[in-house]
């Protein structure tokens, strides 16, 4: 069929940012269906203890410590995850790759803090069923934090290549976003972990 | 260095079409050598894969159908053994689920959506061709085992305790928690790509009310996918990992639970079926218009009951497990759900018989499947709202009444549209149009040897037949419908092989197809069949919900896009706005790469819980290597 041209694209930019980039999208998927896998996790959590009479089964309840000073510094590194998308945004060469340094080191901090928090649980994963879904929660948080620490690591060895150009700085403020995302699900699973043993 | 920049900012706004035709095709094209074609990430090409590898495995579950009704055709027959059985049964079940029913609407999706929209290729094109290696690898690693007598035995949804480590030692249950996870990661990535090129890669002026039926049904079946498949995969890793590691998630003696497995396992597995039945309503609103030459009557109504059996599907799995002594009140509250799931798909099918009724129906092969839809679909339908009262399914739970039922809903919900799909769509892929002739044969072959197959299959519930028995004895009288039925899978299996015979021989002489052999409204039908590498050469302006009926004579289309580098147009998510000419990525050979890194991870767990640490290595080695850029001009905007 006969083309008919009724409009001009060629000034559009060819990268952006948050929900004009389709990666922020993708990004925003896979929150989704990974928030479910947390949310399933949680809900076999609830099982179990409703269906056990006594939790933790037979064990004393998990020094929640490890898990808080991980809350406190998750949440804090708000801040600097706000600074490193803000950077990003203003495409703000120095300042994105100093946060993005700070971000990963960040990274490694939560990462050794969970190896500690494993340690102080009160119960390895094959005594029983307690122990099973605790270690399966922490690990499934472990691994965002351990996906999430490989991805800032690699953005911000890339910001010191040549291949620094506009959509870099998308993909950095798409990796602050899903950072937002593995720490708003440290809240409830930390809520779940140390709390309803408690109750 | 400037010669260099204007030659990569060539754009296609005053290129005739010759040479527009030969800078897109070097920009866009898959290479003829072995490396390039392993490295494309083209979505036609990765969806051909994906379409024929399903297929493929369709052929795979079907024999192994034809093997147990050859088996259950007489009483105690000798032809297949309890073991064997076993497992026939549970890949039949697994196949079909899994490898067939789920990855080919994924398939028909991953080639016709990016087409519909009116765009050049799939959003994130290298996790498409990732996820397909990946779903290949899990279907080859299921069949492998079956073939190494390892086959999983204990039915496609592997009921814990049978499946756990006490009453399921062995390799077999790993194999097929391990398949779960292979075609679950794919079939995850499919959803998220799907939903960004809806969302974002529409043509401008693809407003929500002018996205064509097949696609919403795509949309609306990705979200659905993304919310149910977490559950399985969370069922699944939690199942291997009692069984490999000792936790005890399923383990009355240790604080564990059996049950917690079916809740789990149903609230993916219902939705489940929606997965594989709403993409069929987007493939019968697409032939439906078309043949009966009018626009879809209650667009607006068949949108939102799609979205609406979309939200319902996800309170219906306890229905799956009213057998297991749950509280009454919550067995009345999913029989209710389970009915009340009727009024949206009853909308759909009186908004069809509307669109039929009104329009002048043209009875092509694809319609008359679509009418055998009506028809199988709707027992199907019926003989669920039975099913979904307690005291009918306390009954018939675990006969051949129930089995009878979901072939009923699957074959009549699901593969009777995809076969009206093949042939509606074949002329696009290939450019030559089926056999009308044999397809009209093969229609009447699969209509007639499904309900004989079938249909008796309630009288065998009812009489009390239970699924799952690799023999009988002649003194319970079920022989003769069993034969019957055995006489109606072959006629069914004759009618595939029909298809068969038709799709080789039409795809090398059949009638040349011209780009719009059906005359269609919708935007795969702009574009030469089979489509250029680069779907279409100017991308086009969307006016109305059957584009090509408003525009009989000239197709409204945009210009200012990149020819030297593989660019697409990103808009607003509801007015479909043009904001960036976004890059779309080049071949790589990563994906693969990746898929066997992830493949043999997922392998190497299920002997030892090490392989997950050291596969970690190449997987993320791998991944860096498909992110890293490459210097392209794509990489470098």
């Amino acid at each position: 069929m006969r083309p008919r041209p009724v409009q001009d694209v060629s000034e559009l930019p060819t990268y952006g940012f948050g929900s004009t980039s389709p990666i922020w999208w993708g990004t925003l998927g896979f929150v989704a269906l990974e928030g479910t896998g947390f949310a399933l996790a949680i809900g076999a959590y609830l099982y179990l203890w409703q269906v056990n009479s006594q939790w933790p089964l037979s064990v004393a309840s998990p020094n929640h410590w490890p898990g808080t000073v991980m809350l406190i510094v998750l949440l804090a590194s708000i801040w600097p995850n706000l600074l490193a998308e803000r950077a990003a945004r203003a495409e703000d060469l120095p300042n994105t790759r100093l946060w993005l340094i700070v971000m990963s080191a960040i990274g490694v901090l939560a990462v050794a803090i969970r190896g500690w928090e494993f340690a102080h649980m009160n119960i390895r994963w094959d005594s029983n069923a307690y122990g099973s879904i605790v270690w399966f929660i922490l690990g499934l948080h472990a691994t965002h934090l351990i996906t999430d620490l490989g991805d800032t690591i690699v953005l911000a060895v890339l910001m010191f290549t040549r291949h620094v150009t506009g959509k870099r700085y998308s993909d950095v403020s798409d990796n602050a976003f899903y950072w937002y995302f593995v720490v708003a699900s440290w809240v409830p699973l930390w809520a779940l972990l140390y709390g309803v043993p408690r109750l | 260095m400037s010669t260099q920049a204007a030659t990569h900012d060539l754009r296609d706004t005053h290129l005739d079409d010759a040479e527009l035709h030969a800078r897109l095709t070097r920009t866009w094209r898959t290479g003829p050598s072995l490396i390039a074609r392993l490295s494309s990430v083209d979505h036609k090409v990765v969806g051909r894969r994906y379409i024929l590898t399903a297929f493929f495995f369709l052929c795979l579950g079907g024999l192994s159908a034809v093997a147990m009704r050859l088996q259950l055709a007489r009483p105690e027959a000798k032809l297949l053994g309890p073991d064997l059985y076993n497992q026939l049964f549970t890949m039949h079940g697994t196949t079909m689920m899994f490898l067939f029913a789920v990855p080919v609407m994924e398939a028909f999706a991953v080639y016709l959506v990016p087409l519909m929209l009116g765009t050049r290729n799939i959003a994130f094109p290298r996790l498409n061709a990732f996820s397909y290696w990946v779903y290949l690898s899990g279907g080859i690693f299921l069949w492998a085992s079956f073939m190494l007598k390892v086959g999983p035995d204990v039915g496609w949804f592997a009921y814990t305790p049978l499946s756990g480590p006490d009453f399921s030692p062995g390799k077999r249950v790993d194999v097929w928690a391990q398949m779960i996870t292979f075609t679950e990661v794919s079939a995850l990535a499919v959803a998220v790509e799907i939903i960004v090129t809806t969302f974002k890669q529409r043509a401008p002026g693809m407003t929500l009310d002018r996205i064509p039926l097949f696609v919403w049904s795509m949309l609306v079946t990705s979200f659905l996918i993304i919310f149910a498949m977490p559950a399985v995969m969370v069922a699944s890793t939690m199942l291997i990992l009692d069984r490999l590691v000792g936790t005890h998630f399923f383990n009355p003696a240790e604080g564990g639970d059996a049950l917690l497995w079916q809740h789990l396992f149903w609230f993916f597995g219902h939705p489940e079926v929606y997965i594989i039945f709403i993409p069929a309503t987007g493939m019968v609103s697409s032939i439906i218009v078309t043949f009966s030459r009018r626009p879809a009557f209650g667009y607006l109504a068949l949108v939102l009951s799609i979205i609406a059996v979309g939200f319902l599907s996800f309170g219906l799995w306890v229905h799956h497990m009213f057998v297991t002594g749950l509280p009454q009140l919550g067995n009345a509250f999913f029989t209710a759900s389970s009915m009340l799931i009727a009024i949206p798909n009853g909308i759909q099918i009186f908004c069809w018989l509307a669109a039929l009724w009104n329009g002048r129906p043209v009875f092509k092969t694809p319609l008359l499947f679509v009418l055998g839809f009506f028809f199988i679909f709707i027992i199907g339908g019926m003989s669920g709202v039975m099913v979904a009262s307690v005291p009918i399914d306390t009954q018939v739970h675990d006969t051949y009444f129930v089995v009878a039922h979901f072939h009923y809903v699957l074959i009549g919900g699901a593969v009777f549209p995809l076969l009206g799909a093949v042939y509606y769509w074949f002329p696009k892929i290939t450019g030559r149009i089926l056999s009308e002739r044999m397809g009209q044969w093969n229609f009447w072959l699969a209509f007639i040897g499904f309900n004989v197959a079938f249909f008796p299959m309630h009288i065998l519930g009812l009489q009390g037949m239970p699924r799952r028995v690799y023999t009988y004895l002649p003194e319970m009288g079920w022989g003769s419908l069993n034969m019957l039925a055995t006489v109606g899978a072959l006629i069914l299996f004759i009618s595939f092989l029909l298809l068969l015979i038709n799709v080789i021989g039409s795809a090398s002489r059949g009638v040349p197809a011209g780009d719009n052999p059906w005359d269609a409204g919708t935007l795969e039908w702009a574009t030469t069949s089979p489509p250029q590498p680069y779907n279409f050469s100017r991308i086009p302006f969307v006016t109305h919900h059957e584009p090509l009926w408003d525009n009989r004579e000239s197709l409204p289309v945009i210009t200012g896009l990149s020819v030297e580098s593989r660019e697409i147009v990103s808009g607003t998510l509801t007015e479909a706005y043009p904001e960036i000419r976004e890059s779309s990525p080049e071949p790589s050979l990563w994906p693969l790469l990746a898929a066997l890194a992830v493949g043999g991870t997922f392998l190497g767990s299920i002997f030892t819980p090490w392989a997950v640490v050291w596969g970690s290595i190449p997987v993320a080695i791998t991944l860096i290597a498909w992110f890293w850029p490459k210097g392209t001009p794509e990489d470098e905007k």
